[in-house]
């Protein structure tokens, strides 16, 4: 079954066409890898579908509802969430507290639990802390949980940007360049934290540019190329593909 | 809250607040520090818009002069007794509150800055212009104080006294609570990446409206308790300058902190008192004081203390 699909997408800013009418579908379970040149319209087909940016046509159903016109935050409620290709983070939070506040979805507390401490106000905090504990140990940094955000290594903000991510459990998981900046030996160590993210039920999509990790993570591959999807299939079928290979590498000059 | 330290400093505090009327007996002094007071409750409610949820209102003097007009005329033209005419002028303060911030919230950074700044003065225009409605710069005299009580009146200065303190202290009390719960975590989040928290499902347009109907609502309780206490009002309690007076013992004090609005507040204002015999000379005082405070004390007064404490509980 499909989780998401995204039928005729075009985004358009000015005369630019970043994305042109493309169609492709999420399978729930499986990791699926756009990839494509530089400027192909990857992170802008994210930011469309996470509810970044307004499609200028085009539809997108998640779990067969229409959530095309929906705004950002109603989109992550839905169970959509997504890293940023420039970590984003909490910067001057600790990393428990950036855990935390991506809870927040989860919870109803507001302003007058808040003076009253009532016992649903404790209770979610209570929850709120456990799944942030959860999921700092499901990406690897529970040991830098009372650390400042700002002042943990690039890799372990990758890492946190994760958890930040699935503290909530969502269906579907936008990653967006996730070992971009990321050492070699430590490449490897994300290439498993997102294959365990699929195994724990986790529906995966990423953008990257590290073809060795796509290959070797991916169940599924779409290529954009100006903007159009030039081709989709498995990893092995991606790399038997002329179009794919002219695109990245030209054409042969003689 | 965590350490017991804090705890400790609050009861102090609580305690010398308690028994300062019983140790200052210049009713000039008191009224200097009730003033204090009065203006911390709006400070506290500048850190919520500010200090937590990171939008700078320049229009916060406005929200104080609805609260305080509002129970003036209630008082003085519709013969209204106190209670009923403060919480009129805190529903009041929190209803344009409501619509500014429905419009103004949709901007960002610099553009909400100075929208909040241009609905402040338009405020302020009215106060100063609509003779009928406000007497204009002549003001509003003879406001009178609160009714009494059961055997509690509030005619004398020291009564008074205690009554801004314990506005003062509700005040702390919810800010407080604010910080340390899910919604005072939801503020500090937008606060710090407004994007990423909307991509966690945060809905930022609704956390920065109650953020701001919480800040005007302590404006307007702090309006309120100024119409009572000097018993006079005119346009100048509500400019934009005050809107900035405000702002700059928000940040000497600590913008996020729970002790900051009290600390700059009163620091600033017995600060200004005791210089007031220096007239314009004490600028030469209060100039370089402030470039220690921003070289030293980026993060204001309590801020730097929170530092402090953190660095030496996180060193192992």
């Amino acid at each position: 079954m499909s989780l998401l699909e995204v039928k005729s997408l075009t985004k358009r800013f000015g005369g630019l066409t970043a994305v042109n009418d493309v169609s492709f579908s999420l399978e729930a379970g499986a990791i699926t890898a756009i990839i494509g040149p530089n400027g192909a319209g990857k992170s802008t087909c994210f930011n469309v579908i996470s509810g970044f940016y307004a499609a200028t046509s085009g539809r997108l159903f998640f779990e067969g509802a229409d959530i095309t016109a929906l705004p950002l935050h109603a989109v992550a409620r839905r169970g959509i969430a997504r890293t940023f290709q420039t970590t984003a983070l909490f910067a001057n939070h600790s990393a428990l507290d950036n855990a935390i506040a991506g809870y927040r979805q989860r919870t109803r507390s507001g302003f007058f639990d808040a003076l009253l401490r009532t016992p649903r106000e404790r209770r979610e905090e209570r929850e709120a802390r456990e799944h942030a504990y959860e999921a700092l140990r499901f990406a690897g940094i529970e040991s830098s949980a009372a650390r400042i955000a700002g002042s943990l290594s690039q890799e372990a903000q990758k890492r946190l940007a994760i958890a930040i991510a699935i503290v909530a459990r969502p269906k579907l998981v936008l990653l967006d360049e996730p070992v971009a900046g990321v050492s070699g030996d430590q490449m490897a160590q994300h290439g498993e934290l997102i294959a365990r993210m699929s195994q724990a039920g986790f529906t995966v999509c990423l953008v990257e540019h590290k073809m060795d990790l796509v290959m070797g993570l991916a169940d599924r591959i779409v290529v954009l190329h100006h903007g159009r999807k030039i081709a989709e299939g498995t990893p092995a079928e991606i790399r038997a593909d002329d179009a794919v290979v002219e695109a990245y590498l030209g054409t042969a000059v003689a | 809250m965590r350490t017991r330290t804090l705890p400790a400093a609050w009861s102090l505090t609580a305690i010398l607040a308690l028994a300062l009327p019983a140790v200052v007996h210049n009713p000039y002094y008191l009224q200097v520090i009730v003033g204090g007071y009065v203006t911390a409750i709006a400070v506290y409610g500048l850190n919520v818009i500010l200090g937590y949820a990171g939008q700078l209102s320049l229009g916060h003097a406005a929200f104080f002069g609805i609260g305080a007009y509002t129970v003036a005329l209630l008082e003085t033209r519709a013969g209204l007794s106190f209670w009923p005419a403060l919480a009129a002028g805190c529903a009041l303060s929190v209803a344009i509150g409501y619509l500014v911030g429905a419009i103004s919230l949709r901007t960002r950074g610099h553009y909400f800055a100075i929208f909040t700044a241009a609905v402040g003065v338009m405020i302020g225009v009215v106060f100063t212009n609509d003779q009928q409605l406000t007497n204009g710069n002549i003001g509003i005299v003879n406001i009178p104080p609160p009714a009494p009580i059961g055997p509690i009146s509030f005619e004398s200065p020291v009564a008074k006294y205690y009554l801004v303190l314990a506005a003062l202290a509700f005040a702390i009390w919810i800010v407080a609570r604010v910080r340390y719960s899910l919604l005072g975590r939801t503020l500090l989040a937008l606060a710090s990446n407004e994007d990423l928290a909307a991509s966690v499902g945060i809905d930022v347009m609704r956390a920065k409206r109650l953020a701001f109907m919480l800040a005007t609502f302590l404006a307007g309780l702090a309006g309120g308790m100024f119409a009572i206490f000097v018993g006079f009002l005119g346009p100048d309690s509500s400019g934009l300058d005050v809107s900035f007076d405000m702002l700059l013992y928000l940040i000497v004090g600590g913008a996020g902190t729970i002790a900051g609005p009290l600390v700059g507040t009163l620091g600033i204002v017995v600060l200004t008192q005791w210089l007031q015999g220096f007239e314009h000379y004490k600028l030469l005082v209060f100039g370089p004081l402030l470039i220690v405070l921003v070289r030293f004390f980026p993060a204001g007064i309590a801020g730097g203390f929170a530092r402090l404490r953190w660095r030496r509980t996180a060193t192992p």
